[in-house]
């Protein structure tokens, strides 16, 4: 009992981030037709919007501290943060403290903007070309962009931790009224999984209630229909692109905590939240969301130490064994439509 | 007995029946045109006759053999070309290439490896080809890119790629349909000789009357997804029932 | 000339040419001049031009003549790897039956992948031949440790003594063909120029050239035009009574037979074996080499491979002191920004030239470099020049 509740709450994390990276990857594929390998790094960026604003808020100015001498009896320099200057010390701390949460606001605008620059001057050029030249060009997109981040920020992980407040973890089975110290969950993995139910439903009820997501998902089911209606959907196309990108960002800002960020980790993703999409069923926003949550709580069930003795090794290939029995027994995936992508 | 036999075939699409005790037969070495106005089940009982579609019940009968859970290269080979309403060649390969492959199709069967022939020295292959591009008017056009073609000689592309199979029954779905008037008779034309120079049974769905007219020798009026009547083109110009259902409106 | 046309004949004996010379070709900067770092013709470099481009003339077949996109074709090249470095633990140091093994073992391999791979098309088969590199991958990473010796791989080491060598105890074997060690060579020097002659890249480019003959032979067969209908319209292929599936396995077959060659050779040349050869990025290297050269072409590949990995072993080899020597001639505030400029894209940045490269070729030049000096051509020629000439390259599009 106890371990299963602990598998499905490891698989909660990760089934998030594929979750959410899947939605984007659905939204454009949904929207827009096109095959976006650069997701991945969409999500990389992301987390360095993390990384970005926690080196802000520490740029610093070297003063002369004169209370402090080191053994030589000089005075030390000592780094004082600007945000010290501005808000005091006490207060300074905490926004420094606060870095990966502040981040979100700094990210949204971000990523939206680079969503939208992305879409306008490259992928807008691809719409009726084949998916495999989408495919390509989205990749190479990829390289360039982890390459530029790998230039800036190196090649080496970046540990970003979470506000002091959510360190330490959640003695999940206590609460349950089981043994103590048995069922524990980091606090900012519960957080994760929290932020992304509240993006995922965001999402949704922004498609479901407004107009502008009316027009979307009326867009994602016959394009030319709604074209002819005289709505100028490409432009809410653009919007979407760029809103994608923000979801892709928002998760990997959040993921910084968890797994400190590096140059490679969008392409880590993006081989499995492909893989999600597909089992989700290509074009499904349901099915994305489900399948992230499905497959990352699987993985985890996969790498109990009962399950790897008998079938060592699972926990590696389980998700892309289900997808290849998804993909050939159920060709649509779980949720997938009629009529997307039945080549 | 005719060498296509459909008997009581029905379609339903949900609650909408597509075909209703559908019994048509086409007699061999005839053109046999079916005609309806539109969501009449033309293209349902089409698809039915090449495998696309399997009926809910009902048989269809090709020479004696049911062609009903086949595949569509198995019922090509049975004896049965398809020409589409848009025709479907092979676009990034040159005119010569596109009428080559269905000479090897004929020859080797549905796959073989050739892996170390060189294609342009199989003479014969190439000979029939070339044979077949000057009797389609195509020889000059032999080493250009099928896709820059115009959509009258892409359709004389088409109906060659399949005559040069030799097959027994060529069914054509609207072969004028979106066509200049020129390149309509032209295709009329070839169709005309195809049926004088050859024992080939052509089954024909149309909505353009004057290729109807112009070709075939027997017509069965579709409506509603059954048969309304069957007849000779004189009968049916003047029947009733066709005027009524069809001609009425359009006439 | 070997049953190919006359202008097949002539590439092929270009080809030949340049392969036998390329120790010069490729080292034409004498020895301690500034520029000899752009030299190419050393051994290793120069088996890896030939045994990348056997990679990508393979995957070529599949790509290039039937449009599908396979993302994990590296591990078959793995797999083949794997299979070579076993045969020559436990049979022979020989690397002729260890390239065999490997070619087989891929090419069953990629029986069993394509087999359920190509059930489907277009992106799904793109993502069902990634999933089954990644699963590859990772088992060769973990559980398979006690075959593929896990993340360390696997080499030659001194306890292995191979059936039919007669090795000394704890000696470590050397790779051989019939005696031949992969490392013979010799050097010769002229001048100021050094060129190095190397055992093991003659072979390996000896088996190149056959593998690009036999290219040559499929692309311009009844089977090649086959694979090019399947790329170009699957419902015409069906309804004129052919069968799609088995042309593409076929196809997919032996594109992962030519990876299995290529990993072969790999291990002919290093005498080891790791799960990194198998990772999707090196999937996405050969697809990258494929279309930078041009898909489709009978040359492309071999270009295309030959200009990644040149750029990986030179550029990557740029620092910043030779840049400062290179643009030491400018004033220095303009030098230093020069390099500014310049930097991000070599060294260890070479990625991201690379990818620029890809980026561009195929927004603009979706034909890779092979359409490109192609326009070239057309452009020095003059346009008008030879309206004939045009029409010729595109109803042959495989040159």
């Amino acid at each position: 009992m106890e371990a299963i509740i602990l598998q499905v709450l490891n698989g909660l994390d990760k089934g998030s981030a594929y979750a959410l990276i899947a939605l984007g990857l659905t939204l454009i594929f949904g929207t827009l037709g096109v095959v976006n390998f650069a997701h991945g790094a969409l999500f990389m960026i992301g987390a360095f919007c993390a990384v970005t604003l926690s080196r802000i808020l520490t740029l610093s100015r070297t003063v002369v501290d004169e209370t402090q001498t080191d053994f030589l009896g000089n005075p030390l320099e000592v780094q004082v943060p600007y945000v010290y200057d501005w808000f005091g010390q006490a207060t300074g701390d905490a926004i420094i403290d606060w870095a990966v949460p502040l981040s979100i606001l700094f990210a949204i605008p971000v990523m939206m903007l680079i969503g939208v620059i992305m879409e306008r001057g490259l992928i807008k050029h691809f719409y009726n070309r084949p998916h495999a030249d989408q495919i390509l060009v989205t990749f190479g997109l990829a390289i360039v962009l982890q390459e530029i981040i790998k230039f800036y920020y190196g090649a080496n992980p970046i540990p970003t931790p979470a506000p002091d407040a959510f360190r330490g973890s959640l003695d999940f089975g206590a609460m349950m009224g089981l043994d103590p110290n048995v069922v524990i969950y980091p606090y900012w993995r519960i957080i994760y999984f929290a932020f992304a139910a509240v993006i995922i439903g965001a999402v949704f009820a922004f498609l479901q209630f407004t107009t502008f997501g009316m027009v979307v998902r009326a867009g994602m089911a016959d394009r030319e229909t709604v074209q002819l209606l005289g709505i100028n959907i490409d432009r809410r196309f653009t919007i979407m692109f760029g809103l994608a990108a923000a979801v892709a960002g928002l998760a990997g800002v959040m993921y910084t905590p968890i797994n400190s960020p590096n140059y490679h980790m969008g392409m880590d993703f993006l081989v499995l939240s492909f893989v999600v999409v597909v089992v989700g069923g290509m074009g499904s926003l349901p099915g994305a969301v489900l399948a992230g949550f499905l497959l990352g709580i699987l993985e985890s069930f996969a790498s109990m130490r009962e399950v790897l003795e008998i079938l060592p090794g699972i926990n590696q290939i389980i998700i892309y064994l289900v997808a290849i029995i998804i993909l050939l027994t159920r060709p649509r995936g779980l949720m997938g439509r009629k009529g997307v992508m039945e080549d | 007995m005719g060498i296509l036999e459909v008997k009581n075939v029905n379609k339903r699409f949900g609650g909408l029946q597509a075909l209703g005790d559908v019994n048509l037969s086409v007699a061999e070495n005839t053109c046999h045109a079916i005609i309806g106005p539109n969501g009449a089940g033309k293209s349902t009982l089409l698809n039915c006759l090449i495998g696309k579609l399997i009926p809910d019940t009902g048989s269809v009968m090709f020479d004696g053999q049911s062609v009903l859970g086949r595949k569509p290269y198995q019922i090509n080979q049975m004896g049965i070309s398809r020409v589409f309403q848009t025709p479907e060649i092979f676009g990034d390969l040159s005119v010569l290439e596109n009428m080559m492959i269905p000479i090897f199709a004929k020859r080797d069967g549905a796959f073989r490896m050739h892996a170390l022939a060189q294609a342009t020295k199989e003479k014969d292959i190439v000979e029939q080809a070339e044979h077949m591009l000057e009797s389609l008017n195509l020889a000059d056009a032999r080493h250009d890119h099928a896709a820059a073609m115009s959509r009258g000689n892409k359709r004389r592309l088409e109906i060659g790629m399949c005559l040069a199979q030799n097959p027994r029954l060529l069914l054509l779905d609207e072969p004028t349909a979106g066509m200049a008037r020129a390149d309509t008779n032209n295709t009329i034309d070839l169709l005309k000789q195809i049926k004088d120079e050859r024992d080939i049974t052509i089954c024909i769905i149309e909505h353009d009357m004057h290729v109807v007219f112009s070709l075939a020798e027997r017509i069965t009026v579709l409506a509603q997804g059954t048969p309304l009547v069957e007849d000779t083109p004189d009968k049916i110009k003047g029947h009733p029932k066709v005027r009524e259902a069809y001609l009425g409106e359009s006439a | 000339m070997l049953g190919l046309d006359k202008k097949d004949f002539r590439l092929l004996l270009i080809v030949l040419i340049i392969t036998m010379l390329a120790p010069f070709i490729l080292n034409p900067f004498p020895e301690g001049s500034g520029l000899a770092q752009f030299n190419a013709g050393y051994p290793d470099l120069m088996q890896r031009f030939v045994i990348f481009g056997i990679f990508a003339i393979g995957f070529n077949i599949l790509f290039g003549l039937t449009g599908y996109l396979s993302f994990g074709h590296a591990a078959f090249l793995g797999v083949g790897s794997y299979a070579a470095i076993w045969m020559m633990k436990l049979v022979t140091l020989n690397v002729i039956p260890a390239i065999i093994l490997g070619v087989i073992i891929a090419g069953l391999f990629a029986l069993a992948v394509g087999f359920i791979s190509l059930r489907r098309s277009g992106i799904y088969f793109s993502i069902l031949t990634l999933a089954f590199a990644q699963m590859s991958y990772a088992l060769a990473y973990s559980v398979l440790t006690p075959i593929t010796g896990g993340e360390t791989g696997l080499q030659i080491k001194s306890t292995d003594s191979p059936l039919l060598s007669n090795l000394a105890d704890g000696e470590i074997g050397r790779a051989n063909l019939f005696g031949m060690d992969m490392r013979a060579g010799f050097d010769i020097s002229m001048g100021d120029w050094l060129f190095t002659i190397n055992a093991g890249y003659y072979i390996a480019a000896v088996f190149m050239i056959i593998a690009f003959y036999l290219s040559i032979r499929i692309f311009r067969s009844p089977f090649g035009t086959m694979l090019r209908a399947v790329k170009s319209n699957q419902t015409r292929m069906y309804y004129t009574g052919l069968n799609a599936r088995p042309y593409t396995l076929a196809a997919f077959v032996i594109s992962g037979m030519y990876a299995g060659l290529a990993g072969g050779l790999l291990v002919a040349m290093d005498t080891q074996a790791g799960p990194e050869r198998m990772f999707w990025t090196a999937s996405g290297e050969v697809v990258l080499m494929t279309i930078l050269g041009g898909a489709g072409t009978l040359i492309g590949p071999v270009l295309g491979s030959g200009a990644i990995k040149y750029m990986e072993n030179i550029l990557s080899k740029i620092n910043k002191d030779i840049l400062h020597e290179w643009f030491a001639f400018m004033p220095d505030g303009l030098e230093d920004f020069v390099i500014t400029l310049v930097y991000p894209f070599i060294g260890k940045g070479w990625h991201l030239t690379l990818g620029l490269i890809f980026m561009a070729v195929v927004i603009f030049l979706p034909g890779g470099l092979v359409e490109g000096g192609q326009r070239i051509g057309r452009l020095l020629r003059g346009k008008k020049a030879n309206p004939d000439d045009e029409k010729a390259t595109q109803s042959t599009p495989a040159e």
